[in-house]
């Protein structure tokens, strides 16, 4: 057999194997994606949400996209001490002003940033949130305080439609 | 090799025969150039667009599209709409939501991910208002009708006189691509029955084209894309085949046996 | 199983192989020595294997996005094909894919029944083949009830009420297999457990198909016993697994084309419909690869006889290497059966184009006398054929077919002296 023969022979195996493995690959992937959100999921991207039956210091639940959004009126003591909190205390330092545009209002995913749970209303050492799976302590403005949580609660993308209606998402 | 050959048309052969069957007791119906039909075919934007009018000016008022959804109006291989068109479509209509904290329902404006509003709460509730006949959902009505997409288009031009001999209940038509000629349905389209924005003459025929081009499209919203992908693997395999029978020569000939 | 000891080459190879011989059984698989002579009809066997991997690999898929309930299954089946990401491709695969697997293990079947590969030594790899086929019908059925279209629920009714032609118990078993007074959600919810579970039962007895194919090796064109490995054998890698290849590929291409330009062909338009218990559609059928069987059923006048008549026609298969009582295997040999064997394969198409047609009439007729003829095809056709057949001289190897030699050589008796 002369080397140049070799050489095709390679070459046509090498091919073959190729595009049969691109061809597998693009089998796979539709068995993969079926598995992400489908197209009726992503539409659900936004809520409506009435919260003018919401008194000051009440925290009202609300589900978005399957997870509960902790929509809280603060009292004006509240809203103070929140912003009082120095940004080197904190573990995750956000200041109060970013996380609740408008002051009277924090409206927060409210799972807890550890491993998933949702936290407790107005418990906890900091007068805030408290997980109970495994003891995060949340302030007022939804900042972790104490415990295994590394990061603050997360803030949505959200907007007041007018003064009585939150839009979420 | 030869003999491989006498497999494979045998195969086609089979296919062959299966889809005749299928087709043997087909009507004549009328006959039109859908744009969606054949390896390439692809649904015409307007006409999508103009049967979507016809749809929601004429058949809403009976016929339920509990799959549809005001956003796959913006889809891609859809009506494409733009989502600000579909928005304003969505908003136009009074969607059922609730219950709210009180516990009551309510009506709001309707929402891209709301689902095509239905004319009728019910099944039974559509029976009554329909002489005891219940307009079927259109969702799928074209894959649910032996005919397909040339059943219905004819369907919709085949309103006569009944012949001598035939007589007709009160509430029941004459239809001679209708199976057993008798529906309920009476005959909704003239001409000049909807006004289409793109400046088109809405004559029966042309009303009857669009509707029907939309119909295929919310029965097989996927069309385009199964198409396309259709066309790509196809050639795929070829090119596989010919890498793979060529191959198969050279492994085989190190043994002098023909395969 | 293999000829020769196998040893892996490296240390841990050895070491693992030692305690789990997978590398002796890879070895043996590529090894495997098969008939060169095999020609494309026995290239169904790996496409079998193909299509069974399809239909479990799509199936699991649409599990995770259909509903077993009597209020949601068809909604959710709409869902597939319009929200779930490449929903529409893996529902019409799997759709498709059932006609497919019956396509592939007819011609399985009937290459079989050409070449003689039911005949002894592989009768019990042709029993398990005849239960893997009745299990592939069960599963054909249980899946084309989840849809829970019209056809879907009609086709359930008729088909669990051939039990209630049982006498005594039949009404009972009928209720059992409902779960209530009709078909309805208990129904639909246990159908689906069940679907779920026999492709699995289908692998399981694949494999010991294959491992009871592997004792005696292929059966081959000629018919012949070969001695293996020879220089009329060639190791099954690479040689069988591109010849597959090739043969599976060129399937594809038909399989791809009913998926994406014909996917509804093969199914029923009135499955598009949800179920309803008050309406049953003008016409009745089950979907093709059933339809043999349903002429049957339709051509028996009697409620239970025909179930019997129906279920023994595919029951008759299993005793057929005991009716076929021609010592010589492949009907390149036997000229006469060669002919009878055309006239049964004619005769089972009659058979499918009459099930697919109302049965009335001349329809009725041709339905009566091709399942008469169907049953005395094995019953006495096969039996006396193989006393009386004169055949033809049988080669005494696959490599040198033109050398020949007398029938009497190539008679069971002798096919040891053959092998030496």
């Amino acid at each position: 057999m002369t080397e140049k023969k070799t050489n095709r022979r390679d070459f046509l195996f090498t091919a073959t194997y190729a595009v049969g493995a691109v061809g597998v690959g693009a089998t796979i992937w539709p068995m993969i994606d079926q598995m992400n959100p489908d197209a009726s999921v992503k539409a659900l991207a936004s809520t409506e949400v009435d919260v003018s039956a919401v008194n000051p210091g009440k925290t009202i639940t609300v589900l978005w996209r399957g997870k509960p959004i902790f929509i809280r009126r603060r009292t004006q003591d509240e809203i103070a001490e929140a912003r009082s909190v120095k940004l080197e205390d904190l573990k995750h330092p956000e200041k109060d002003e970013d996380r609740a545009a408008n002051p009277e209002w924090l409206v927060m995913l409210g799972v807890c940033t550890h491993l998933g749970c949702v936290p407790l209303d107005q418990k906890g050492e900091y007068n805030g949130w408290f997980c109970p799976c495994h003891g995060s302590h949340y302030d007022i403005s939804g900042r972790i305080r104490k415990g295994p949580a590394p990061t603050n609660m997360e803030i949505p993308k959200y907007e007041f439609v007018n003064a009585n209606t939150i839009k979420i998402g | 090799m030869k003999n491989f050959f006498k497999i494979f048309s045998f195969i086609i052969l089979f296919s062959g025969l299966s889809l005749s069957t299928q087709a043997a007791e087909k009507v004549e119906y009328l006959k039109t150039d859908w744009s969606f039909k054949g390896p390439f075919g692809k649904f015409d934007r307007a006409a999508l667009q103009r049967g979507y009018q016809v749809y929601t000016e004429v058949c809403s008022s009976c016929h339920s599209m509990k799959y549809l959804s005001y956003r796959n109006l913006a889809e891609k291989g859809g009506p494409e709409f733009s989502i600000e068109q579909a928005k304003a479509i969505a908003a136009s209509f009074e969607v059922k939501d609730g219950p709210n904290s009180d516990g009551d329902m309510f009506t709001r404006p309707g929402r891209l991910s709301d689902k095509f509003v239905m004319p009728y709460d019910n099944v039974q509730a559509a029976q009554a208002a329909n002489g005891g006949a219940y307009p079927p959902d259109m969702s799928v009505l074209v894959k649910a009708r032996g005919g397909g997409v040339d059943y219905i288009y004819s369907l919709l031009q085949g309103y006569e006189d009944p012949p001598a001999g035939v007589t007709l209940d009160d509430g029941v038509y004459y239809n001679k691509y209708m199976y057993g000629n008798k529906i309920k349905m009476a005959n909704q389209l003239s001409d000049g029955l909807v006004e289409y924005s793109d400046g088109t003459t809405a004559s029966v025929e042309q009303m009857s084209k669009d509707v029907t081009t939309f119909l295929m499209w919310s029965a097989e919203p996927h069309l385009e894309s199964r198409h396309q992908m259709g066309f790509k693997a196809i050639v795929y395999l070829i090119i596989l085949t010919i890498l793979v029978y060529f191959s198969m020569k050279r492994i085989w000939s190190r043994i002098e046996t023909e395969v | 199983m293999s000829d020769h000891e196998y040893t892996p080459k490296s240390k841990f190879g050895k070491w693992f192989n030692d305690r789990l011989p997978l590398l002796t059984l890879a070895n043996h698989l590529t090894d495997y020595p098969t008939p060169k002579n095999l020609n494309y009809w026995w290239t169904f066997g790996g496409i079998l294997t193909f299509c069974l991997i399809t239909q479990i690999v799509t199936g699991l898929v649409l599990a995770m996005h259909y509903i077993a309930h009597a209020d949601m299954a068809f909604d959710s089946v709409e869902h597939i094909m319009r929200d779930v990401n490449y929903g529409w491709l893996i529902r019409y695969i799997h759709a498709n894919g059932a006609s497919m697997f019956f396509l592939a293990v007819y011609i399985h079947i009937f290459r079989s029944l050409f070449y003689g590969s039911y005949k002894a030594p592989r009768e019990i790899i042709w029993i398990i083949g005849i239960i893997i086929y009745l299990l592939m019908m069960a599963a054909a059925f249980l899946g084309y009830v989840l849809p829970w279209g019209q056809m879907s629920f009609w086709g359930a009714t008729v088909i669990t009420n051939l039990f209630s032609a049982i006498p005594l118990v039949g009404e009972g078993i009928v209720t059992w297999l409902w779960g209530g007074y009709s078909v309805d959600n208990p129904t639909l919810t246990r159908f689906f457990t069940l679907h779920y579970l026999i492709p699995f039962l289908i692998l399981g007895l694949v494999v010991l198909h294959i491992w009871a194919l592997h004792v005696p090796g292929n059966n081959n064109p000629v018919g012949i016993d070969i001695k293996k490995p020879s220089k009329d054998t060639v190791p099954f890698h690479p040689y069988i697994v591109i010849k597959d290849g090739f043969a599976l590929l060129m399937f594809m291409i038909v399989f791809a084309f009913f998926v994406f330009y014909t996917p509804n062909i093969l199914g029923h338009a009135d499955n598009y419909i949800e179920a309803n218990p008050l309406v049953t559609p003008a016409h009745i059928v089950p979907e093709w690869y059933l339809l043999p069987f349903y002429a049957i059923l339709r051509s028996v006048p009697d409620k239970l006889l025909g179930v019997v008549a129906m279920l023994s026609a595919i029951l008759i298969l299993a005793a057929l290497p005991w009716l076929d009582t021609s010592k010589i295997r492949s009907a390149v040999f036997r000229p006469l059966y060669r002919q009878f064997y055309w006239i049964l394969v004619a005769d089972v198409l009659i058979l499918g184009y009459v099930g697919a047609m109302p049965a009335e009439g001349l329809y009725l007729l041709v339905a009566r006398v091709a399942t008469a003829y169907y049953f005395l095809h094995f019953l006495v056709i096969l039996p006396v054929l193989g006393w009386k057949e004169k055949t033809l001289p049988i080669p005494l190897s696959i490599t040198e077919p033109i050398l020949g030699g007398s029938p009497n050589l190539a008679t069971a008796k002798n096919k040891e002296s053959l092998n030496k």
